[in-house]
């Protein structure tokens, strides 16, 4: 079975999600990201005792969701923007409830209806909770094929680890690519760990109840305790960050998702007039690799923060290198989409500036 | 002698926090009593709101797993297409189901989703306060309707169940009451015909109940159980309002 | 007079002196406490000093209105 196949990036999410034992899926069409929806409702057709729920809306999905996850199954939704935020409440819950579920956000331009050409407007909203109270969602921003099917998988395993949502934030560049993947096997379901705090009927033991009301203001400190203990646990043990020519670099270009295809193609041509620039993509964006990025603050002082929106993840690019180099900023709002040549000339203005030539 | 009449097995020995007279908590008795006689205690899932009855799980001992404001009907619909085998039930407000939910309710009842959904109607929002609930009787007093509740200004109440009755999936929906011997004791038919029409697999069955909030309708709980004969049931009459399954056995 | 006999059981600790049941016993056999319980309500009371013609059927209609489960009814 693991051979190459050519596919759309959105189809990739759907088969990785099946071959990753999700058995529920429900979803509300939206652009750019109703080929997932689509691809759900034949492969839950085509798996037993897989479902599929066209709901009425993201907010009804969402919370067919959180009952799927409940009763234990490995369970997704997907949306973009506008709908991702109809999900926020829901989201929320599942953070409180300690619930797993995967949530897909195919980007989309905005505020508001926007457009549907492909985005990072919703960075923030991803990454610093989106819905209320104090809650983390992991985000993970693949931004190849093979790792949207890789990272899939692991999107189930981390949601069910930590039993955490889990956000995969794409956008329709990602979606719509084609490009060759090779599958993980699928999994057995049925070899997974025992959710034993699932709701299965009160069978042989006291009945339980999965909730986040907690009328004792003490209970719900505890609450925030716990949740924060588990955050600094994945904190620690899953940032993921790719790295691409940083180690002789003067400068790096920050950038996740599209933005880091569009600037690694950047970097090549820069690399091809012998400036010596790198490339930092973060895999996860929470939690951010700040460590990874504090490292490379070691050797280099010069960072590029290259976004599709008007600067979000620079916040944390700043927060995670505590003022010990100088980041800078380039970004393009939702809805268009900037070239390989153009970040290369912001590169090159950037790197002459900055005289980073004198430096090697 | 025998005792004839105690706490049913699956209602915890706890004091509800309800207010002397509330509805709620009867209605938690019989959905107890009723999971007791038909021996489903240890496979349903109850799915309990947003209101004064977002504690049902610390009264109904079967396992529970609580729902965003409105959300109980997709909240169960999860969980029942995960367990089919299991009985999903949600228990849910009239601000919470008629308001906020509207949506989700009327879709899970137009899939025909095999859950029974109970709706507690106190013609008002009881948790946050007694402001006007979509069920509110025009005339009737609330804090959001100063001088009664004025079509015009505030729309007449919503007939959520004649509403469900239309799409095609619900099979069942009875409006009763709770203030009576004689209604209670329907209540509780209503709500074990709503459990066989799940275990039967026949769809999505639903039962309103009139239910007295003595403290919003600044009433006693005497006069509230008359109000509800008096008032109440001239806009929402005690009825079978749909029924496509007949005498159910099992 | 002849025929069933019942009794019941109130528990005072649970009861919050709605009334509901005394509204409701055919025989008007239950009746409110003039001490507070640890609620702070006013609690039911069963008359155990019935009389011929007041007697507890034990057909349980106290128990079926009571909301806050109260009541036991033993029967004969
Ligand atoms: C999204 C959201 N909005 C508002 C609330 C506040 N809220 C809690 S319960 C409730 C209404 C309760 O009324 P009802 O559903 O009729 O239940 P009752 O208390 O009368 O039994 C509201 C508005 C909430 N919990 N969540
Ligand atoms: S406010 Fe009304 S519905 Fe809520 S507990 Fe009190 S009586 Fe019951
Ligand atoms: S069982 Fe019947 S007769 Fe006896 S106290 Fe209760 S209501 Fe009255
Ligand atoms: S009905 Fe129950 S709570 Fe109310 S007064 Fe009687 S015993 Fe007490
Ligand atoms: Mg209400």
């Amino acid at each position: 079975m693991s051979e190459k196949v050519l596919m759309r990036g959105t189809q990739v999410i759907g088969e990785a999600a099946i071959r990753a034992g999700c058995r529920f899926y429900a979803g509300y069409p939206i652009t750019p990201q109703n080929e997932l929806t689509e691809c759900m409702a034949r492969s839950m057709d085509a798996t037993p005792g897989g479902t599929f729920v066209q709901a009425e809306s993201e907010i009804a999905a969402i919370n067919m969701v959180i009952g799927a996850a409940m009763a234990g199954a490995r369970a997704m939704t997907s949306s973009s923007s506008p709908g991702i935020s109809l999900k926020q409440e829901g989201i929320s819950f599942l953070a409180a409830q300690e619930l797993p579920a995967v949530i897909v956000n195919t980007m989309r331009g905005g505020p508001g209806l926007g457009n549907i050409a492909p985005s990072q407007g919703d960075y923030f909203q991803a990454t610093r909770g989106g819905g209320h109270g104090d809650y983390r969602t992991i985000v993970i921003a693949p931004n190849s094929g093979q790792e949207i099917a890789d990272m899939t998988r692991t999107a189930f395993e981390y949601a069910d680890k930590y039993r955490n949502p889990v956000l995969i934030l794409a956008d329709g560049m990602m979606g719509q690519m084609m490009e060759p993947v090779i599958f993980p096997e699928p999994i057995d379901i049925s070899s997974l760990p025992p959710k034993t705090w699932s709701l299965r009927g009160a069978a042989g033991r006291p009945s339980k109840v999965i909730l986040s009301l907690l009328l004792n203001p003490a209970k719900q400190e505890e609450l925030n305790w716990k949740l924060d203990r588990k955050y600094k646990i994945i904190a620690r043990e899953i940032p993921k960050a790719e790295k691409y020519m940083t180690d002789d670099a003067h400068l790096a270009v920050i950038a996740y998702g599209t933005a880091a295809r569009i600037a690694k193609g950047a970097v090549r041509r820069v690399r091809e007039m012998g400036l010596k620039v790198g490339l930092f993509r973060p895999i996860t964006l929470w939690p951010y690799p700040s460590r990874e990025l504090h490292e490379l603050s070691r050797h280099m002082r010069n960072f590029l923060v290259f976004e599709m929106n008007m600067g979000q993840m620079v916040e944390d690019v700043k927060l995670s290198l505590e003022g010990r180099s100088d980041v800078h900023f380039y970004g393009r709002p939702g809805g268009t989409i900037s070239t390989p040549d153009e970040i290369a000339k912001i590169i090159n203005t950037l790197y002459h500036r900055q005289n980073l030539e004198k430096d090697s | 002698m025998q005792k004839v009449f105690q706490r049913p097995k699956y209602l915890k020995q706890a004091v509800f926090h309800y207010c002397p007279g509330c509805g709620h908590s009867i209605i938690h008795r019989l959905i107890a009593e009723v999971i007791e006689e038909l021996g489903i205690g240890e496979k349903t899932i109850g799915v309990p709101p947003a209101g004064c009855a977002v504690l049902a799980y610390d009264y109904i001992d079967v396992d529970m797993g609580e729902a965003p404001h409105g959300r109980g009907a997709a909240v169960a619909t999860g969980l029942k297409r995960v367990l089919p085998d299991h009985i999903v039930f949600s228990y849910q407000g009239d601000g919470d189901i008629a308001a906020i939910g509207t949506a989700e309710t009327i879709h899970a009842a137009n899939r025909g989703e095999s859950i029974s959904v109970f709706f507690i109607n106190n013609a008002c929002y009881g948790m946050t306060g007694g402001q006007m609930a979509p069920t509110t009787l025009l005339g009737q007093e609330s804090t959001t309707t100063p001088g009664g509740r004025n079509e015009k200004r505030d729309a007449a109440p919503l007939d959520l169940s004649e509403i469900l009755a239309i799409a095609r999936g619900s099979v069942y929906i009875e409006r009763t009451a709770v203030n009576s011997p004689r209604n209670i004791r329907k209540t509780k038919r209503a709500i074990t015909k709503s459990f066989k029409t799940q275990m039967a697999g026949l769809g999505f069955s639903l039962v309103e109940i009139l239910s007295p909030c003595p403290v919003n309708w600044k009433m006693t709980p005497v006069e509230a159980t008359k109000w509800i004969d008096d008032t109440m049931v001239k806009t929402y009459p005690l009825k079978v309002i749909k029924d496509t399954v007949g005498k159910i056995d099992g | 007079m002849a025929g069933k006999k019942g009794t019941i059981i109130i528990d005072r600790e649970l009861c919050k002196g709605c009334y509901l049941c005394i509204e409701a016993c055919p025989n008007s056999l239950i009746g409110i406490f003039d001490e507070l319980n640890q609620l702070g309500y006013y609690p039911a009371y069963y008359r155990e000093e019935n009389n011929k013609d007041r007697e507890c059927t034990g057909c349980a209609t106290c128990a079926l209105v009571c909301p806050d489960v109260a009541i036991e009814v033993y029967r004969e």
